[in-house]
C-alpha cells in the first residue's frame, strides 16, 4: 500500500504541492486529474524522489521512502514512466528494455535477475504484451511511432517488476486512435497486481479506465473519490470534462 | 583479467581487434625506419586519450576539453615521482595514474553540476590551471623549459632504450585499452553511459546513479589520458608544458569527433587520421606549393578537417560503414526494412 501523508513540495519559493494526502492499493488503478500546473506531474516526482517532498511522509507497505534517493526509490519496486516517454532514442528497443531491469540486474531489485536466461524470458513476457516491440527488437526505439515508444516506456518500467508504476501523461501528444488503445493497455496492468498511479490531462479517459480518482487544484487536493462518481460530478464535468454545467 | 578483456567482445570487434594486434606485432619487421615507429607510437599514445574522450563524450554525452590536463598530470607524475621522490618509474606511472583519476573525480564532483557549454567551459578552466601550475611551480617540473631526464621504464631487467622497444610497449597498453573500453561499451554499464546520454531523465527514473557515473567515466578517462601521459614522458625522456596545453586538448576532441564519437574503433581510427593527415601535409604542401610554410599547412588542415565533417558528420568509421550498409542495402532492395509506422 502506498501512503501519502500531508506531503509539500517547493520549488525554491513556489509552493507545488500543498499539504497532499492520498492512499492507492495493489491492484487499483488511480487518477490523478487537474489542470496545468496543478501539481500532477511534481507529485509523481515527488514519490519517485526526483523533486523531494519538504515535509510530509511517503510510506510504501509501512516503509519510509520520503526522503530517499531515487535510486534507493527504484530499487524498492516504484518505478516512473516519465512524461513525454522518453525512450532510449539512440539505443535499440530490446536495449531500452534490458534497462528497465537494471536495478534488478544489479542485485537490487526485486526479483534479482542472475543470469541471461532469466532477462530473456522477463523480455519475452513484455513482448507477448506488446507483440509490436517484439517485431521492432533491433530498431533504434527513436524511430518508432509515438504510440509504439508509448508501450516501450511502459514494457521498459514494467520490466523493474514495480510495486508502484508512475504514469506520467501516457497520452499526451497521441493520436485518438493511439490514445484508446494505450488506455486498454492501462487497463490491462490491473492484473499484475501493481498500485498504479495515473497523471492525464485527458480527463474523461483517465476517470473511465481508472477505480478512484484525485483533483488537483494549485497543489492542494480538493476533491476525491470513486472514478464513476467524479466523473459524473457536475462540477467536474463542467471544469475538466468540458460539458456546459446548466 | 583474460575474462575482464575478452568475455563481451563480440566475435567482428574480436577478429577486428587481433588483427590490429597482429598487424602491429608484425609491422616493425617490415618498417625499417624509426620515424615511421615513432609516428605510430605517437598513434598508440593519442589512442589511448582520445579512446577515454570518447567514453566521457560519445557514450556518457558529458564533453571535455581539458583531457590535456589528465595527459600533464600522468606525464609529470612520471617525471617527478620517479626522479624527485624516488619511485620505480612503473610505480610512479601508476601513481600517476591513481592522481589523475583521483583529481577528476574531486574536480567532477564540482564540475558536473554544470550541462553542456559551461561545462566545457569549466573543462577548459581545468586545462589552464594546469598549464600555470607547469609553468609557475619552476622547482618541480622545470618551469617553462621544461623536465629533463624522465627515466626509461624497464621490464624484467632489461631496460627500454630504442624506439621500437617503446612502440611494443606503448601499442600494448593502447591494446589493453582498447580491449577494456570495448568490454565496458558492450555491458551493462556501457548500455547505463548510453541510457544517460540518451535521456539524463528516464536514466534516473530506472534507478542509474547518473551522477556517480558520470564521475566514474571521468576518472576512467583521466587515468588512460595519464596512462599516455606517463608512457609519452618516459618514451621521449623529455617534457615541457607545451604539450598540455589546450591545444593538445582541443587535437583530442578533433581525433573523437573526426573518428566518431561512441565508437571506439572511431577513437583509435581518428588519433591515426589526424595524426597522418598533419604529417603528410608537411612534405605533401611543399612538393605542391614550393617555399610554403606552417601557415599553409594549417589552412589545408582546416579544410579537409571541414570535408570530413560535410560528407562524413558522423566521423570516419561510422560514416564509412553507414556508406557501406547503404551501398549494400541499394544493391538488394528486396532485403531493405521498411520504416517503422
Amino acid at each position: 500500500m502506498l501512503e501519502i501523508k500531508n506531503v509539500s513540495t517547493s520549488y525554491g519559493h513556489v509552493e507545488a504541492l500543498r499539504g497532499v494526502s492520498m492512499a492507492a492499493h495493489p491492484g487499483e488503478i488511480v487518477s490523478l486529474i487537474g489542470a496545468n500546473g496543478a501539481g500532477k506531474t511534481t507529485l509523481l516526482n515527488t514519490i519517485s524522489g526526483m523533486t523531494p517532498a519538504r515535509s510530509g511522509q511517503i510510506l510504501l507497505n509501512g516503509v519510509e521512502i520520503t526522503r530517499l534517493s531515487p535510486e534507493k526509490i527504484v530499487n524498492l519496486g516504484v518505478c516512473q514512466v516519465p512524461e513525454r516517454r522518453q525512450v532510449f532514442a539512440t539505443l535499440s528497443v530490446r536495449d531500452n528494455l534490458t534497462l528497465g531491469a537494471y536495478t534488478r540486474m544489479r542485485g537490487r531489485g526485486e526479483p534479482p535477475i542472475k543470469d541471461r536466461k532469466t532477462l530473456h524470458l522477463d523480455i519475452e513476457t513484455i513482448y507477448a504484451m506488446f507483440p509490436i516491440l517484439k517485431q521492432r527488437e533491433k530498431q533504434l526505439a527513436g524511430t518508432l511511432s509515438g504510440g509504439e515508444q508509448q508501450m516501450l516506456a511502459i514494457g521498459r518500467s514494467l520490466m523493474g517488476r514495480p510495486k508502484v508504476l508512475l504514469l506520467d501523461e501516457p497520452s499526451l501528444g497521441l493520436a485518438p486512435l493511439i490514445v484508446r488503445d494505450i488506455f486498454e493497455i492501462i487497463n490491462c496492468l490491473r492484473e499484475i497486481d501493481t498500485i498504479i498511479l495515473l497523471v492525464e490531462q485527458n480527463a474523461r479517459a483517465a476517470l473511465r479506465v481508472a477505480d478512484r480518482g484525485y483533483v488537483l487544484e494549485t497543489g492542494r487536493i480538493v476533491m476525491a473519490g470513486p472514478a464513476a462518481d467524479l466523473a459524473a460530478d457536475p462540477a467536474i464535468q463542467q471544469a475538466y470534462l468540458g460539458k456546459q454545467g446548466r | 583479467m583474460k575474462r575482464l578483456l575478452i568475455a563481451r567482445l563480440g566475435s567482428p570487434n574480436l577478429i577486428a581487434f587481433l588483427i590490429m594486434a597482429l598487424g602491429l606485432a608484425a609491422a616493425p619487421v617490415f618498417i625499417d625506419n624509426n620515424y615511421i615507429i615513432t609516428v605510430l607510437t605517437i598513434i598508440a599514445l593519442f589512442t589511448m586519450l582520445t579512446i577515454g574522450l570518447s567514453l566521457l563524450m560519445g557514450y556518457a554525452g558529458q564533453i571535455s576539453l581539458g583531457q590535456a590536463t589528465f595527459f600533464g598530470i600522468g606525464a609529470y607524475s612520471m617525471a617527478i615521482f620517479s626522479t624527485r621522490l624516488g619511485l620505480s618509474p612503473w610505480l610512479s606511472l601508476l601513481a600517476g595514474m591513481i592522481l589523475a583519476g583521483g583529481v577528476a573525480y574531486l574536480l567532477g564532483m564540482l564540475i558536473f553540476r554544470l550541462h553542456g557549454h559551461y561545462l566545457a567551459m569549466a573543462t577548459l578552466g581545468m586545462n589552464i590551471i594546469l598549464y600555470l601550475i607547469l609553468t609557475q611551480q619552476v622547482d618541480w617540473t622545470g618551469g617553462p623549459s621544461g623536465f629533463r631526464g624522465v627515466p626509461d621504464l624497464s621490464i624484467g631487467g632489461m631496460t627500454l632504450s630504442t624506439d621500437t622497444h617503446y612502440y611494443y610497449l606503448i601499442w600494448f597498453f593502447a591494446l589493453i585499452t582498447i580491449a577494456l573500453s570495448l568490454n565496458i561499451v558492450n555491458s551493462r554499464v556501457g548500455r547505463a553511459m548510453r541510457a544517460l546520454h540518451s535521456s539524463e531523465i528516464a536514466a534516473e527514473t530506472l534507478g542509474i546513479d547518473t551522477g556517480r557515473f558520470k564521475l566514474q567515466v571521468f576518472a576512467l578517462s583521466a587515468a588512460y589520458s595519464a596512462l599516455a601521459g606517463g608512457l609519452y614522458a618516459s618514451f621521449l625522456g623529455f617534457i615541457s608544458p607545451s604539450s598540455f596545453t589546450i591545444n593538445a586538448s582541443i587535437k583530442i576532441v578533433l581525433m573523437a569527433v573526426v573518428g566518431g564519437l561512441s565508437s571506439i574503433w572511431g577513437a583509435t581510427f581518428g588519433a591515426a587520421a589526424i595524426l597522418v593527415i598533419e604529417q603528410w601535409l608537411r612534405t605533401a604542401i611543399k612538393s605542391l606549393v614550393p617555399g610554403a610554410s606552417g601557415e599553409q599547412e594549417i589552412i589545408a588542415f582546416g579544410l579537409i578537417l571541414m570535408l570530413i565533417m560535410i560528407f562524413m558528420p558522423e566521423g570516419l568509421v561510422t560514416g564509412a560503414g553507414k556508406a557501406l550498409r547503404a551501398r549494400i542495402a541499394r544493391r538488394k532492395p528486396e532485403r531493405a526494412q521498411p520504416a517503422g509506422g
